[in-house]
């Protein structure tokens, strides 16, 4: 890009103009910020405040929201409490404040555990077949070549609630329903399609002289492959597990319909995080802020390929 | 990537002509290495997304339920088309599908295409911004689904008070998730927040796929900017647009997630659209028959699509 603009005076936009069209964009950046940081903002809010009207800018910051996030808390009367000993830890101290102690750990730590388990089991296993079959798809002459690599992306196409429903009944019949085990292979199966196409553009790029030289060498063609190929594509593998990574944490449908107890990840579990008198907003709003933090770093890490993941390597910019 | 000249690639390649196919003998043959990469693939996809499909296909000709796997399964041919076909309540679903894809869309195509452009005057710090302005789209739609319900509260949310700040009504007297002509809007304008910067990404590469020189031949023939834009910039972005045009389309005629969290349908039926009613008649009632027919006339529309979305990607990829 820098090259191209140095020779190009004329068309090149003047200062008033890119003034403007940076105040407009600026303009749209804020806010379409604002729901963003509101839900950080009421993270740190106590349950009153949250719900205040009017909307509370300035608060006394809380940390109850994460609390509530994290534990589970019973009621007890003022004079119970008074027998107990010092409050065990920030959150006890918080739930006593409202005559309550701690009663153990919440369902939200090990829906995020599975939500971690399942993403990263999926994305090992669905950038490890896209690899290989991206380097096939590359490199060799496959019959039906543009006809499987169709069938590979329509697979993806498919409407979620469309593909549970066998998908449900297999399980049951197999025992793979509400298993960790079931749920990173069906998002392998979702994730594997994004890979081959995303793949299959990266290792186009690599020059095939390279493993060739290598063969001359004398390596055979799969040591070529991995001592040349792989280390070349390290960029694009990344860049792909993220995206498959992304999409494995972020996914609902499946996760609400086929999964209850056991293998339920975090985004079917947040909307139901419940207090005392309906919804804890705080914490619903602490387990969003949790959720989505490392998103925000995946996206900017992913920034210059992002076009490419979103349009499976068709636009490279 | 870059280390290789342009002509030490061709040194290269001319070295290479002879002895490449002797060295193809070695280990594996090319053609056994390419089936042993490419079959776990197609496995896996065919385990868990085609044996399923053929399965669908066939219980959408049964009245099996898969709350009673007891009762005998009888075959019915293709009444299930036939009554889904002919049901209201499903072209009720279609009809608030097809208002909340066009108005997405739509809305989203304007936007996402006005600040492409706006961007592409490439303003100080507009990589920081744009960055900025992608984040929506990166998120769970589930999870943003649930944020949203908080902001749209009547009584309490933030929506809610500024709309009534600026409008000077009570931030109480309009329910967005709760009224019928409200919320088939509501759920357009989170679907608008979070995915217009995709549209725009993809049309910051159309834009930037349009050479200078074009622009400065323009110039010289004192072409005003109003024409440049509507004889240059429009036609060549376009194959970018309909690019996304086709992605969002896709994306939204099968929306489950987002609308499921903001209104699971409701009300009544209001913003049900198609994935909602498949989800009632699959995982509510049980009719695994019957919307398993459903699923296969969604599945072939979606497939439709697909096939021309493939056609557009491989035309951009062409250029």
């Amino acid at each position: 890009m820098s090259i191209a603009n140095a020779a190009h005076s004329i068309v090149e936009p003047t200062a008033g103009t890119r003034r403007f069209a940076g105040s407009l964009v600026m303009l749209y950046a804020v806010v379409t910020m604002i729901p963003l940081i509101w839900i950080v903002l009421t993270s740190f809010k106590s349950p009153d405040d949250a719900i205040s009207y009017p909307p509370k800018l300035v608060f006394q910051p809380s940390l109850e929201g994460y609390c509530n996030l994290v534990t589970t808390r019973s009621r007890q009367t003022p004079e119970f409490i008074q027998t107990l000993g010092p409050p065990q830890g920030l959150c006890d101290g918080i739930a006593r404040e409202r005559n309550m102690v701690v009663a153990g750990p919440s369902n939200y730590v090990p829906r995020f555990i599975n939500s971690l388990i399942i993403a990263f089991g999926s994305t090992v296993l669905a950038v490890a077949l896209g690899t290989l079959s991206a380097y096939g798809f590359s490199r060799f002459r496959v019959p039906l070549k543009e006809d499987l690599l169709f069938f590979i992306l329509s697979t993806r196409m498919m409407p979620p609630i469309a593909v549970a429903i066998p998908i449900y009944l297999m399980y049951r019949v197999i025992g793979l329903s509400d298993t960790r085990l079931g749920m990173i292979l069906l998002y392998t199966s979702v994730n594997v399609s994004l890979a081959v196409w995303l793949l299959k553009g990266f290792i186009d790029e690599i020059p095939r002289e390279y493993e060739e030289a290598a063969m001359i060498d004398g390596y055979t063609r799969f040591q070529a492959f991995v001592r040349v190929v792989l280390p070349q594509a390290t960029t694009g593998i990344a860049a792909t597990a993220i995206f498959c990574l992304i999409f494995a944490w972020n996914e609902y449908a499946f996760a609400v319909l086929l999964t209850s107890g056991n293998a339920q990840t975090a985004p079917p579990f947040i909307p139901i995080i419940i207090g005392e008198g309906g919804q804890d907003w705080p914490a619903v709003a602490a387990g969003t802020t949790l959720f989505l933090v490392p998103i925000v770093v995946f996206t900017v890490l992913l920034r210059k390929h992002l076009l490419r993941g979103i349009t499976f390597g068709a636009v490279r910019k | 990537m870059n280390d290789l000249s342009a002509s030490s690639q061709i040194a290269y390649r001319a070295a290479l002509v002879q002895p490449a196919r002797v060295h193809r003998i070695r280990g594996l043959s090319d053609k056994a290495l390419a089936w042993l990469f490419i079959t776990p693939t197609i496995v896996l996809l065919l385990a868990i997304n085609i044996f399923p499909l053929i399965w669908t296909i066939y219980l959408s000709f049964t009245n099996y339920r898969a709350n009673r796997p007891n009762v005998p399964m009888r075959w019915l041919g293709i009444d299930w088309y036939q009554t889904i076909l002919t049901d209201p309540d499903i072209w009720a679903a279609m009809q608030v599908t097809a208002h909340f894809v066009i108005w997405t869309v739509l809305i989203e195509t304007v936007l996402g295409f006005g600040l492409a452009f706006l961007i592409d005057k490439k303003f100080r710090g507009h990589g920081v911004w744009t960055t900025i302005i992608l984040l929506p789209m990166m998120l769970s739609p589930a999870v943003v689904g649930n944020f949203w319900t908080f902001l749209y509260q009547p009584q309490i949310g933030l929506f809610n008070y500024v709309l009534a700040f600026f409008t000077g009504s009570g931030a109480s007297s309009f329910q967005m998730l709760g009224d019928v002509t409200l919320s088939p809007w509501a759920i357009v304008i989170v679907d608008v927040w979070m995915w217009t910067p995709y549209v725009m990404l993809i049309c910051i590469a159309g834009l930037r796929s349009i050479p200078d020189f074009i622009y400065e031949a323009a110039e010289v023939d004192r072409a005003s900017k109003w024409r440049q834009f509507w004889s240059i910039t429009l036609p060549m972005a376009l194959p970018f647009i309909m690019l996304a045009v086709l992605f969002r389309g896709i994306e939204n005629f099968k929306m489950f997630d987002m609308v499921n969290l903001l209104t699971g349908g409701g009300p009544g039926s209001t913003t049900e659209v198609a994935s909602i009613t498949l989800k009632r008649a699959a995982f509510e009632s049980w009719r695994t028959g019957y919307s398993s027919a459903f699923a296969i006339i969604l599945f072939v529309t979606v497939f439709g699509l697909a096939n021309i979305y493939v056609k557009a990607l491989n035309r951009v990829k062409s250029r």
